[in-house]
């Protein structure tokens, strides 16, 4: 937690950097598009980032995510499009006047500064006084949990500490808006989920508008308020977590978030159905030229008795079970040949008492994890 | 001898097996360094002409130089000319090693091209071009002019040092600095000058030094009242074997190794 750790003294405290003069903007980007030759880094962008957001762009690599931050920062121009903060279009103003925050995957600390150097230094640029300077600084490396780390050189910090204090000089100088690209990806997985809560927590402390860049979706449903899935430059969904997770918009959502196994099916009239069964399914079904089946593999269940009513069922070959510590999969293959894999908690500790090779099995899915999606890719 | 047998690298070759290349290198040394070090004895003798080894030794022809008008006149004109080439060709050159660094426009590689040509032409080629157009413009034989040839010559030094440098250098601290509220001029000044300081200085040692030693192009536009000391010199050696020279010779060698010790400490620092 960024929270210093045992109670604080009064001076202490004070020293804490505060939400009261920290005013988060909202972020308008509109018809942002940014070409390289041929490639569209940004096709078409559009994005309403409300003040105080915590919003994750989340794509795989080469995606346009960086591209889309350095818009926002100012190093980028795009070809056309315009950008808000507020009510003041930026496109045009120079990064060192948009008063944006930022860290860089690289971290980009400045080795020939100490820790505390580092972090005066918008602050320096700023003309605050000395004194001033001094009690800032030590209080933003205190909200890092970096207190009395001022002296140190920057090669002397291990990744974590030097992430705290890229952190910890984004948000001395109180900007309103906070750029992240990929913070945490030179991290061990450990100290990465340590970090992406206590990320979190700043963020909930500070409230400034924080546009966040990660190709990781566990860590992109953690942190984030909503998430901006993106691919070719162009933004598939815009969703919280929950929605992106349980609706996702199609196929290239459902898949790059989470596991799934993915069925073709028609629509017949009203009803939609799979290899001529019918389906019953919770939401109501997009309308699109392909659909399918979108089962997540922990929402499946092995049936033994008679299922609950209304639940579809799939008649099945189990495969192979696959042992994975906190849990099991077991593959199994659907009259049609599609293979559909199914997760569930191992329990004492073994996985025997499962079906094993050839046995014929039936699998369930209750209507509200039969989710039809848009079966293109985009 | 133990130390024959035992290994010189890694990969277990001895320190035997590789005694020819340490002689070959030895020799190698030797032969870089001696023809400049052998007018150091020269140049305290006490005979009429350049003699090595010198059998009565004096301090005679250091007199004579220092006692000179015309040495002395040459001696200030090269110093201020590769004092002042230093001043000019080290931040044109750092300036234009960043701009091909940063930059991303496809005319950056014909730009560095360009940049660097007068070390790949003849340098004989520039001197003769160079004398015609200081006809022309009237500063034959000017400060001017000779700061301006020489700052040709020493700017593909400074843009290939100074562009090293900046190869290894992460270009996002300096997008860090200006998303931190520093203008361009100040996150180049404050955070990425600081990290190349180094290779600045050795470059501004290598423009004087370039200054220094240069003859052909001074032989062509110095003189008048701003001779050389390398045009002097090469003068005196056509004319009469003076053992002057000798002694500015050495005054030379110790001038040029003092620079380049220096560089290299600062090289070193980069560490
Ligand atoms: N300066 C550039 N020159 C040419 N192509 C670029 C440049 N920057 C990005 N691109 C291209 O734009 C696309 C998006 O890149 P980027 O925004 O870095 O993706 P991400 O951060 O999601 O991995 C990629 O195809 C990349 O090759
Ligand atoms: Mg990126």
């Amino acid at each position: 937690m960024w929270q210093a750790a045992g109670p604080a003294t009064g001076k202490e405290k004070d020293r804490v950097l505060s939400t009261a003069n920290t005013q988060a903007l909202p972020i308008s980007v509109s018809h942002v598009t940014k070409t390289y030759g041929a490639v569209h880094a940004l096709d078409d962008v559009s994005l309403e980032i409300e003040s105080g957001e915590f919003l994750t762009l989340l794509g795989p690599s080469g995606s346009g995510k960086t591209t889309l931050l350095m818009v926002l920062a100012g190093f980028t121009r795009p070809d056309h499009g315009s950008l808000k903060f507020g009510d003041r279009e930026v496109i045009r103003t120079p990064p060192h006047l948009r008063d944006v925050g930022m860290t860089f995957q690289s971290y980009a600390l400045f080795p020939h500064m100490s820790v505390a150097g580092n972090v005066g230094y918008p602050l320096r640029l700023r003309n605050v006084p000395k004194a001033e300077i001094a009690e800032r600084v030590a209080g933003a490396l205190e909200t890092v949990q970096l207190g009395g780390f001022g002296e140190r050189r920057i090669d002397q910090l291990s990744g974590g500490q030097r992430q705290r204090v890229a952190v910890a000089r984004a948000i001395v100088f109180e900007p309103r808006i906070l750029l992240m690209d990929e913070p945490l990806s030179a991290l061990d997985k450990k100290l990465r989920d340590q970090m992406q809560i206590e990320l979190r927590s700043l963020h909930e402390k500070l409230g400034m508008t924080t546009v966040y860049v990660t190709h990781d979706q566990r860590e992109a449903l953690t942190m984030s308020d909503r998430i901006a899935v993106v691919n070719h430059g162009r933004i598939m969904q815009l969703a919280t977590p929950r929605d992106l997770y349980e609706k996702p918009a199609n196929r290239f959502v459902a898949d790059f978030i989470g596991d799934s196994t993915f069925l073709p099916v028609t629509r017949r009239g009203q009803q939609i159905v799979f290899e001529d069964q019918p389906l019953n399914h919770a939401a109501p079904a997009p309308e699109a030229p392909s659909l399918l089946l979108m089962a997540r593999p922990e929402r499946i269940h092995l049936l033994t008795g008679t299922p609950q009513e209304r639940m579809n069922t799939f008649e099945a070959v189990a495969q192979q079970v696959i042992y994975q510590g906190d849990s099991y999969l077991l593959n199994a293959q659907l009259h049609n040949g599609e293979i559909m894999s199914l997760r569930g908690a191992v329990r004492q500790g073994t996985v025997d008492g499962l079906p094993s090779e050839g046995d014929r099995i039936r699998l369930g899915l209750a209507p509200e994890d039969t989710v039809i999606i848009d079966g293109r890719e985009s | 001898m133990r130390w024959l047998t035992s290994p010189a690298t890694e990969t277990q070759v001895t320190h035997g097996q590789r005694l020819w290349l340490y002689v070959l290198s030895v020799v190698i040394m030797i032969l870089l360094v001696v023809p400049t070090l052998i007018v150091i004895p020269m140049s305290f003798s006490d005979s009429q002409y350049l003699e090595f080894p010198p059998e009565t030794w004096s301090t005679r022809w250091y007199q004579n130089y220092f006692g000179s008008a015309e040495w002395m006149l040459a001696t200030r004109t090269s110093l201020k000319v590769a004092f002042l080439t230093m001043l000019v060709a080290t931040p044109i050159g750092v300036l234009a090693a960043y701009g091909l660094h940063a930059s991303q426009v496809a005319f950056v590689r014909i730009a560095f091209v360009l940049l660097i040509t007068p070390m790949m032409v003849p340098i004989v080629l520039i001197a003769v071009g160079a004398f015609y157009a200081y006809v022309k413009l009237q500063i034959l034989y000017t400060v001017t002019g000779l700061v301006l040839a020489h700052t040709v010559l020493a700017l593909p030094l400074v843009v290939i040092v100074t562009g090293a440098a900046l190869k290894g250098y992460d270009m996002s601290q300096e997008q860090a600095a200006r998303s931190l509220g520093a203008p361009r001029w100040r996150a180049f000044l404050t955070v990425t000058l600081p990290q190349i300081k180094f290779a600045v200085v050795t470059s501004a040692l290598l423009s004087f030094l370039t200054s220094f030693d240069e003859v052909i192009v001074a032989m062509f536009i110095s003189g008048g009242d701003n001779p050389t000391l390398t045009r002097n010199m090469f003068n005196a050696l056509r004319d009469q074997i003076d053992p002057t020279i000798a002694s500015i010779s050495t005054i030379m060698v110790l001038v040029t190794t003092g620079a380049m010790v220096l560089a290299q400490v600062f090289g070193q620092q980069r560490k």
